[in-house]
């Protein structure tokens, strides 16, 4: 599988009246044709500006692209002018976004915003535009998509709205789809009806998704390759078994443990992860997690650890991997039922 | 008086003093009875919650589980008569909630406490974290001075906050501090009974941990009563002893929370726990999963019979004809479908 998207050691600020905030501080990862990888984390890990950079929607002022490279079809995509970041947006890399209710236009009917994009993309006539729109809400579920075209946004429901969502997404046939929480606002049988609908999507278009998400259960049902995030930086990457089987960053284990899962039924204490994430204002010199992490050491204080190789698909930045580093074991309830 | 009327008097009193005796023994703390809550929106009524029949014991988590729209969010505020009941009864410590006046209703205010679901709209931002929780106190004289201060600073010990923050106002904080002091304002007043309307949804989930935890502690310390809502799953099979399933303003099934999730009856309740994400990849692949069609009716026109039967794998023809009762079918598990009568 060729990589269709690669980025390397990005680093974004926002300039703000109170000082630098440091939201994605050196994030590397690739994507693959066809695939599905996570990026998971907590609120403020720099996830969403990842994402929003990679799309260029981003102010500036107030974010700065402090340094590394975003590559795209031969591109740097953090160096192209906004002409040409406006071909590639919404053709060559789409996205969908957390909140259905706020991210259609109220006043446009539901299929002339499907339309939009095609007609100033792929230069079809307005007859033809219609078709393919009516094509792309049949294709991802919506039933009567004739009548439903011409309705506003408000006379469809959540689910509806974010199927909407992806019909616009997708009508341009895009290589990279950005999924940024597209099913954290919705009830869990509406989030399965969508999470289903983009596996069956992938198998047919076979765009390779960046899914955004907090939500582990989501992430194992949909995703081949995990990203963790934690304070703007990458602390683990690796293929979804071994993140899930095999997590070797405190963090990490730290988010598996802390969520009760459906099927076990004994009564294990939650293991919270104590305090809150540092503040990104001055973030610490070290290892981010180290505040909060029960096997800090004093160098996880003073040195950010390098990315050691666990194996050829997995990543880890901790000191724990180190040779002088003392063994530690995952609690039980991190590594599942194994 | 003259001796009959006394007679019956006393007679009257030891019936009552039996009755509560019979209460204390099942040791209900929370009776709800055929419980409606309509909302008029110009003409047309919305039927948030159509008819509720459960009860709370005393030292228990109740869990209410729904999807957005089912009204569990409802029934809450109208059991603390934020909302003034349609009809049927509330029944608190062995009085109707909803008839109470003066100074009963004070103690009701005092004994029955809520945490929301939104930590950066459920404190006025104007208001030290210090008066925010002695707000409570105030009102009921429990602690002035000296006291009220120290009571607070207790209070913030007890919920993993300090003494520095009593001066901060709400701004200063995150969300998962910022529930903690809702918790602690709760928590003032010395409650009995504690909704909780989906406390954890909005904070991150190593916060959420921390929460469920500082909840699950507070309850065993001072034997609170918990109606825990929510609409993630897990997390409530986790803290509840009892789960009630609810959709489109009825309950659909109760169960204890254990038993519920081993062996769901109704058709929503298994489409739902079948629903949830789990958080393993060889869980994921290989599930059966129930995809439930299409989206909630709307409340202001609910089907006719059973509510669930327009998105229920399992209809009959009688499902549209009849409304389903709501029985005991074994023992501490209820549900309302036809499947089962």
């Amino acid at each position: 599988m060729s990589t269709v998207l690669e980025v390397r050691n990005l680093q974004v600020s926002f300039k703000t009246h109170g000082g630098e905030v440091q939201a994605v501080r050196g994030v590397s990862f690739d994507l693959k044709e066809g695939e599905t990888i996570a990026i998971v984390g907590e609120s403020g890990c720099g996830k969403s500006v990842t994402s929003q950079t990679i799309m260029r929607l981003l102010p500036s002022p107030p974010s700065v692209i402090k340094g590394g490279e975003i590559l795209f079809d031969g591109k740097d995509l953090t160096k192209v002018s906004e002409k040409e970041m406006e071909k590639i947006r919404g053709t060559q890399i789409a996205m969908i976004f957390q909140d259905p209710m706020t991210s259609l236009n109220p006043t446009m009917t539901v299929g002339s915003q499907i339309m939009e994009g095609i007609i100033k993309h792929q230069k079809m006539n307005k007859a033809d535009a219609k078709k393919k729109a009516i094509e792309m809400l049949r294709l991802v579920g919506i039933p009567s998509p004739e009548k439903r075209f011409n309705q506003y946004p408000h006379q469809f429901s959540g689910g509806m709205r974010q199927r909407a969502m992806i019909a616009i997404a997708l009508a341009c046939a895009p290589k990279v789809l950005i999924a940024d929480e597209p099913t954290t606002a919705l009830d869990v049988t509406i989030q399965a009806q969508i999470i289903d609908l983009m596996k069956d999507l992938q198998k047919k278009i076979k765009t390779s998704i960046i899914l955004i998400t907090h939500d582990l259960g989501v992430v194992a049902d949909i995703a081949e390759r995990v990203v963790v995030m934690y304070a703007g930086k990458v602390v683990e990457s690796g293929k979804l078994e071994e993140i899930f089987y095999n997590p070797k960053h405190p963090y990490t284990w730290g988010l598996l443990a802390s969520m009760p899962r459906l099927d076990q039924t004994s009564d294990q204490e939650l293991l919270p992860i104590p305090g809150t994430p540092p503040d990104l204002f001055k973030p610490p010199k070290g290892c981010p997690f180290a505040a909060r992490c029960k096997h800090a050491m004093k160098i996880c204080l003073e040195e950010m650890p390098d990315t050691t190789e666990v194996s050829s698909t997995h990543q880890v930045a901790c000191w724990l991997t180190h040779p002088m580093a003392p063994k530690v074991e995952p609690p039980a309830a991190a590594v599942g039922g194994e | 008086m003259n001796q009959e009327n006394k007679i019956q008097a006393v007679k009257q009193e030891e019936l009552e003093a039996k009755k509560k005796e019979d209460k204390a023994e099942q040791d209900i703390i929370l009776d709800v009875q055929n419980l409606k809550k309509h909302f008029k929106i110009g003409r047309q009524i919305v039927q948030a919650v159509d008819g509720v029949t459960f009860q709370v014991r005393r030292g228990e988590t109740l869990g209410l589980v729904g999807e957005s729209g089912c009204g569990k969010s409802t029934v809450g505020r109208t059991l603390i008569r934020l909302y003034s009941a349609t009809d049927g009864k509330v029944i608190f410590n062995g009085e109707d909630v909803h008839q109470l006046k003066g100074q009963k209703l004070k103690e009701f205010n005092r004994k029955m406490q809520m945490i929301f679901q939104d930590p950066y709209a459920s404190l006025n931002p104007r208001m030290k974290v210090l008066d925010i929780i002695a707000e409570g106190m105030d009102i009921h004289g429990l602690a002035t001075g000296e006291e009220r201060e120290k009571r607070v600073v207790e209070l913030l010990e007890t919920v993993g906050l300090n003494k520095s923050h009593l001066e901060r106002y709400p701004h200063e904080f995150s969300g998962g501090q910022r529930q903690r002091i809702g918790i602690a304002r709760a928590l003032a007043v010395e409650p009995d009974f504690i909704i909780a309307d989906e406390p954890i949804s909005a904070l991150d989930v190593s916060i959420q941990a921390q929460v469920v935890n500082l909840m699950k502690r507070l309850q065993k310390e001072r034997g609170l009563t918990y109606l825990f809502i929510a609409h993630d799953l897990s997390m409530v099979k986790y803290i509840s002893d009892r789960v009630g399933v609810m959709y489109l303003g009825n309950l659909v099934e109760l169960a204890d929370s254990d038993k519920l999730y081993e062996e769901p009856l109704h058709p929503y309740t298994e489409a739902l726990l079948s629903a949830v994400p789990i958080p393993d990849p060889k869980v994921a692949k290989t599930r059966e999963r129930i995809i439930l069609q299409g989206d909630v009716p709307s409340p202001i026109n609910p089907p006719s019979g059973c509510r669930f039967r327009t998105r229920c794998p399992k209809v009959k023809d009688i499902c549209s004809q009849v409304i389903p009762e709501w029985k005991e079918i074994k023992e501490n598990h209820w549900v309302a479908c036809h499947l089962y009568s």
